[in-house]
């Protein structure tokens, strides 16, 4: 059963529609890949989900509510968690102000919120360190931490992640990862967008591949790296990392 | 040296008024990038507020202590709600437009208030009532009344109790956080509209006490009051750096000193060419102002 159902969503700027009708599910337990090029459309699908693009056509259901028309703030109560492209940190405030405001839907819960706080921290112990640095001068790396901290603070049910890889090192990414895969095998549904499609596929049970706004192929990560077109566009030289 | 006293008393005094409406300019500036040329007639509105209580009050023959704390706390809120019906229904709807016509709309604002409180209290000047006297005290030979030091302490307090819930509180840090990336605050689950309201609220119920303290310490209040007033607010909010509260605090009270101290050693005709100069001077030497700093930029 799918925690997530997109439907025919059709999304836009000004007169210029930029989706065309995309099918989409999630379920709780798998990593979902959205891949593809650069203004694919990969970015705008994962707004248009929490919220911060309207959208013009279609269905977007998240755990048999719809989301369709419901304001960003509400989204992220209902349970979707979205870690911006470029982790649009906080960066004038602390990382303890970060995180704390990743839990201001819990503010009126002191304790539990200093509880999930501090399960953060134990699984960042990097963050530990820097609680009172202020968020902008921390490395990529760190930065990057604080933005799925502060993501997970509300214990969402799916966790969308927007080229969390981005600008990295690659045992940065390679550990970014790993938490992300202890997520989805705790029961999260996650779903990623990437630019670097080959270290995707390793970690996403299914996957699919946005071209122009439309949905391309789909299928099972493993079927997807072996798939042809995949390779080509994707897989084939230095330029698909 | 009594002069000095005198004069660093006085300008500590305006620069109380000044530095409570620089407030509300920096703080709106810092969450939707307007300068609200409106917010100096909500000052000019706060004081009109203050007076109808403290004259509804004062012929009902209530003590001063607690009329005057009644009108403080009822222009607040009165002003304060004025503050959020504006941003409802003039700037709202505006937020996503270009830049040009949310300060367009500002500069209509501004005129609808004045020539409201036209209409309702005509053109001439309200007088305060005499509640508080002009009793106080000779300090270094410099002659220091009451009301300039309940002024002085009662803004400094204020200004304390805005730090405070800039930076202890969940609503405060949410202000923070909408000024630096508005987008990502919505995905933290805030409810933006409601943080911006909440801006507004708070900026023009400081603007009040601004006005009532105005009214109580020059007695004569007029519609047209807000328009120097304003400026000269907003002229301390860029000196201290547009969108740095401190900045603006301490910006208002640079401004008020500048003034005395102009007033008092040169000619009070001069007051504007210098408080003007200082800006423009601070501005060539670092244009972000005293205490603003350029965000660290995201990578």
């Amino acid at each position: 059963m799918s925690l997530l159902v997109v439907e025919g969503l059709r999304v836009g700027y000004g007169k210029v529609e930029v989706l065309h009708g995309i099918d989409l599910t999630v379920a709780p337990g798998e990593i979902v890949a959205l891949l593809g090029s650069n203004g694919a459309g990969k970015t705008t699908t994962l707004r248009a989900l929490s919220g911060l693009e309207p959208v013009r056509g279609g269905k977007v259901v998240l755990g048999g509510e719809s989301l369709n028309g419901v304001k960003a703030h509400r989204i992220t109560a209902l349970g979707l968690a979205h870690v911006p492209e470029r982790r649009r940190l906080f960066s004038p405030l602390t990382v303890e102000e970060n995180l704390r405001l990743g839990g201001y839907l819990i503010r009126d819960q002191a304790a539990e919120l200093k509880r999930r706080m501090e399960t953060m921290y134990a699984l960042f112990p990097r963050l530990a360190e820097r609680r009172l640095q202020l968020a902008g001068t921390l490395s990529g790396g760190e930065q990057q931490m604080v933005a799925i901290a502060r993501a997970l603070v509300l214990q969402p049910r799916l966790l969308v992640l927007d080229e969390p890889s981005m600008g990295l090192a690659p045992l940065i990414v390679r550990s970014i990862f790993g938490i992300v895969k202890r997520l989805r095998d705790e029961g999260m549904a996650v779903l990623l967008v990437e630019q670097n499609a080959r270290q995707t596929l390793r970690i996403a049970d299914r996957a699919y591949v946005l071209e122009s706004g439309s949905i391309l192929i789909h299928g099972a990560a493993a079927d997807l790296a072996l798939d042809p077109r995949v390779q080509a566009a994707y897989l084939g030289g230095a330029a698909a990392a | 040296m009594s002069e000095f006293l005198q004069l660093l008393v006085a300008g500590l005094t305006t620069g109380s008024f000044y530095a409570l409406i620089a407030l509300g300019y920096t703080m709106v500036y810092g969450i939707v990038r307007l300068i609200n040329f409106a917010h100096g007639d909500i000052f000019m509105v706060g004081a009109f507020l203050g007076w109808t209580v403290l004259s509804a009050l004062a012929a009902m023959h209530m003590p001063w202590g607690i009329a005057l704390l009644l009108a403080v706390l009822l222009a607040m809120a009165l002003t304060g709600g004025i503050g959020v019906v504006i941003e409802r229904f003039a700037y709202q709807p505006l937020l996503s437009a270009p830049r040009l016509s949310i300060l367009i709309t500002a500069l209509g604002v501004s005129l609808a208030l004045e020539n409201g409180v036209l209409l309702i209290y005509g053109p001439g000047f309200e007088t305060y009532p005499h509640l508080v006297s002009t009793a106080g005290f000779v300090i270094g030979g410099a002659q220091i009344s009451y009301v300039q030091i309940g002024i002085i302490f009662c803004s400094l307090a204020l200004m304390a109790a805005l730090y405070l819930f800039v930076h202890r509180t969940f609503m405060g840090t949410a202000m923070r956080a909408l000024a630096v990336d508005r987008d990502a605050a919505r995905l933290m689950g805030i409810d933006v509209e409601r943080v911006i309201q909440t801006t507004f609220f708070v900026g023009s119920a400081l603007a009040a006490v601004a006005g009532v303290m105005e009214g109580l310490y020059y007695t004569e209040i007029n519609f047209f009051m807000g328009f120097i007033v304003g400026l000269r607010a907003f002229t301390a909010a860029v000196l201290g750096g547009i969108g740095n509260i401190p900045g603006a605090m301490a910006g208002g009270l640079i401004i008020g000193l500048l003034e005395a101290f102009s007033a008092g050693y040169v000619s009070s005709r001069w007051t504007d060419v210098i408080v003007f100069a200082v800006l423009i001077g601070t501005l060539v030497i670092k244009p972000t102002g005293l205490f603003g700093e350029r965000v660290v930029e995201r990578m």
